[in-house]
């Protein structure tokens, strides 16, 4: 399997403060991986660097084949095409109905015709179990799960190999978290995407997770999967997983 | 890569050969190729050579097989790989229904149901607007009686803020207004060979009707819209909530020291804009008309009478109140999106500006009526 994130030695520095100090990972196509680790060790960041968000400042970090450092607006368009985000509470335009909010990237970068793009956009409402009805609600008369699932259906329309969440399962009870990791798990085998997530969530971690890799202190603490965690013998770690 | 079709006819029969990667790029392109007017016949979709696909790709396919079968035909897919039945499960049970846009109204309609709309929620604004009021006033009852509770600090904050920090911006639009109002009567005055009276025109129109509004205008501008604002953007973060569960009280704490710093600010800097409109007047009646600065401040007492600087003075603590009061008003009706905050700190300038104005005229006209 080729890998879909390449990343060797990157370091985040802001001011002096160090963030990262050398990471090295890969992700390989149709993981779910996560990036774990306590609070304010880099996770989100590292994310966003995977997003064009944030720069790095030394190291390389290769996203789909491509090198993200210095990237042309065009290139750097092109990339941003092949990848879907989920932000932590959705972050939907305010302005513009569920169904508007799903289907503007459709409708900016594609000459697809408008009914096309309604089925399409519907589809992927459907898909992330939200009902039809919800298309013409506003992100204001959402709860905070939906808000979260019509994000998800956003960021799925141009149907990206690579999918990113930042931690999807935060702030919804425990059975819309359970459904949320079931959903994300189903699309996965069915679009043969990439899901790379910033996660707490311990049930997501031993349920859903492929690999992951547990920062802190700068550095990498663990790579691997779960069953490599629970017999590994450090027990900082061991929180991780379940207690179990 | 690209993607393309083949349509091959035969008596009864087409096939669709399916080519290439269909996936969102070229959806648009296949699906101008694509016919789906057939009856009767038999429709085999050859699907060996599909080398990539997506959602949008298979969506094309199942409409078309969809409009197909409605035309009676029989509909066979050959040589579809197992990723393909996967997702194209997946698709198909997500097939959505048709949906019911949301009803909208013809243009007459329109302008009727939004007319109808805009008195209805005038007229719960108005009501609402009573019981802010009617609450404020309940709340500085309440302080009368318990001076202590009086948030002092808060007071101060917002008379530096609002009063203090506005005093630049005033000052030198009250010096240009006296400068403005002297020259163009200077022009005038100067015709019947009356330029003293530049002293009365400047000293009473400054002080009793212009300082004091162009300074409610400037705070409002300035100050109704950050109380709005500031407000607002609490209650969405939830720190009135916040507050409120905590026993604090939001007129105590949010609403009387803005109230109380503006009702006490605004005669203050109105008495500097006083001071610098008439200098204004001033250096303009001694470079054109030469009426030294001596001659200007005698005639000044012995011809306007004091009464048009204390009406001026005593209308600047209620233009304070307006200003602030609507500020604080608009700014709970923000909700949670962020489109409100913007909407509801134009409304509340808008409001304010009007309100203040509009008073003025009032005050204008009773006083007058009295006499005064």
């Amino acid at each position: 399997m080729s890998s879909v994130i390449v990343a060797k030695n990157i370091v985040t520095r802001f001011g002096s403060n160090i963030v990262h100090d050398g990471l090295s990972f890969e992700i390989k196509k149709g993981e779910i991986f996560g990036l774990l680790g306590g609070s304010g060790s880099g996770k989100t960041t590292l994310l966003r660097e995977m997003i064009l968000l944030q720069k790095y400042s030394s190291g390389s970090l290769k996203v789909l084949d491509i090198d993200v450092k210095k990237l042309k607006d065009k290139k750097a368009n092109e990339l941003r095409s092949r990848w879907g985000v989920l932000f932590q509470f959705g972050a939907l335009f305010s302005s513009l109905s569920v169904l508007e909010n799903i289907s503007i990237a459709l409708k900016e970068y594609t000459n697809l015709s408008n009914s096309a793009i309604e089925k399409a956009a519907l589809m992927k409402l459907k898909m992330v179990g939200l009902p039809q009805s919800a298309a013409h609600l506003y992100p204001s008369e959402l709860s905070g799960g939906m808000k979260k699932r019509a994000g998800l259906a956003r960021a799925l329309i141009r149907d990206p190999k690579l999918l990113f969440l930042d931690e999807p399962t935060s702030g919804l009870d425990p059975k819309s978290a359970r459904d949320f990791d079931e959903l994300i798990v189903a699309l996965r085998d069915a679009l043969g995407i990439t899901v790379i997530m910033v996660t707490h969530d311990k049930d997501t971690i031993s349920s859903v997770l492929d690999r992951f890799v547990i920062l802190g202190n700068k550095k990498i603490q663990f790579l691997g999967d779960i069953e490599e965690l629970r017999t590994s013998d450090n027990e900082n770690l061991k929180e991780f997983t379940n207690g179990k | 890569m690209s993607a393309s079709i083949n349509i091959f006819t035969t008596n009864n029969t087409i096939t669709f050969t399916c080519k290439g990667s269909w996936t969102l790029e070229y959806v648009t392109q296949l699906s101008r190729k694509l016919t789906s007017t057939c009856k009767d016949k038999n429709v085999v979709f050859d699907l060996t050579s599909l080398s990539d696909f997506d959602t949008h790709g298979i969506l094309l396919i199942i409409e078309t097989i969809k409009k197909l079968q409605l035309q009676n035909c029989q509909i066979k897919k050959v040589g579809e790989s197992e990723k393909f039945i996967s997702l194209y499960e997946v698709c198909l049970s997500n097939f959505p229904k048709e949906i019911k846009h949301p009803d909208k109204h013809g243009t007459i309609g329109q302008f009727f149901y939004t007319f109808g709309k805009n008195i209805v929620e005038s007229k719960r604004t108005l009501i609402n607007f009573f019981s802010f009021v009617g609450g404020l006033t309940e709340a500085v009852g309440k302080l009368t009686i318990n001076p202590s509770q009086i948030r002092f600090k808060a007071m101060f904050y917002h008379l530096e803020n609002s009063g203090l920090k506005a005093l630049p911006i005033i000052l030198l639009t009250s010096f240009l207004i006296g400068v403005v109002i002297a020259f163009q009567g200077a022009v005038q005055l100067e015709k019947f060979g009356a330029n003293i009276f530049i002293v009365e025109m400047v000293s009473i129109s400054v002080t009793r009707e212009l300082a004091p509004l162009l300074t409610a205008i400037v705070i409002a501008g300035r100050s109704a819209s950050a109380y709005t604002a500031e407000i607002g953007v609490m209650k969405i973060t939830e720190e009135i909530d916040a507050m409120k569960t905590m026993g604090f009280s939001v007129w105590n704490f949010l609403i009387i020291p803005r109230v109380f710093a503006l009702m006490i600010s605004l005669p203050l800097v109105v008495f500097f804009a006083d001071i610098v409109s008439i200098f204004g007047g001033m250096v303009v009646a001694s470079l054109q008309l030469g009426i030294s600065f001596e001659e200007f401040a005698n005639r000044m007492q012995e011809s306007v009478e004091i009464k048009h600087v204390i009406i001026g003075l005593v209308k600047a603590p209620i233009f304070g109140w307006i200003i602030a009061v609507i500020g604080c008003f608009r700014g709970f009706q923000i909700s949670s999106s962020t489109e409100s905050v913007g909407k509801y700190t134009t409304i509340s300038v808008v409001n304010a500006i009007f309100w203040v104005i509009a008073m003025d005229a009032i005050v204008s006209v009773f006083l007058t009526e009295l006499g005064l």
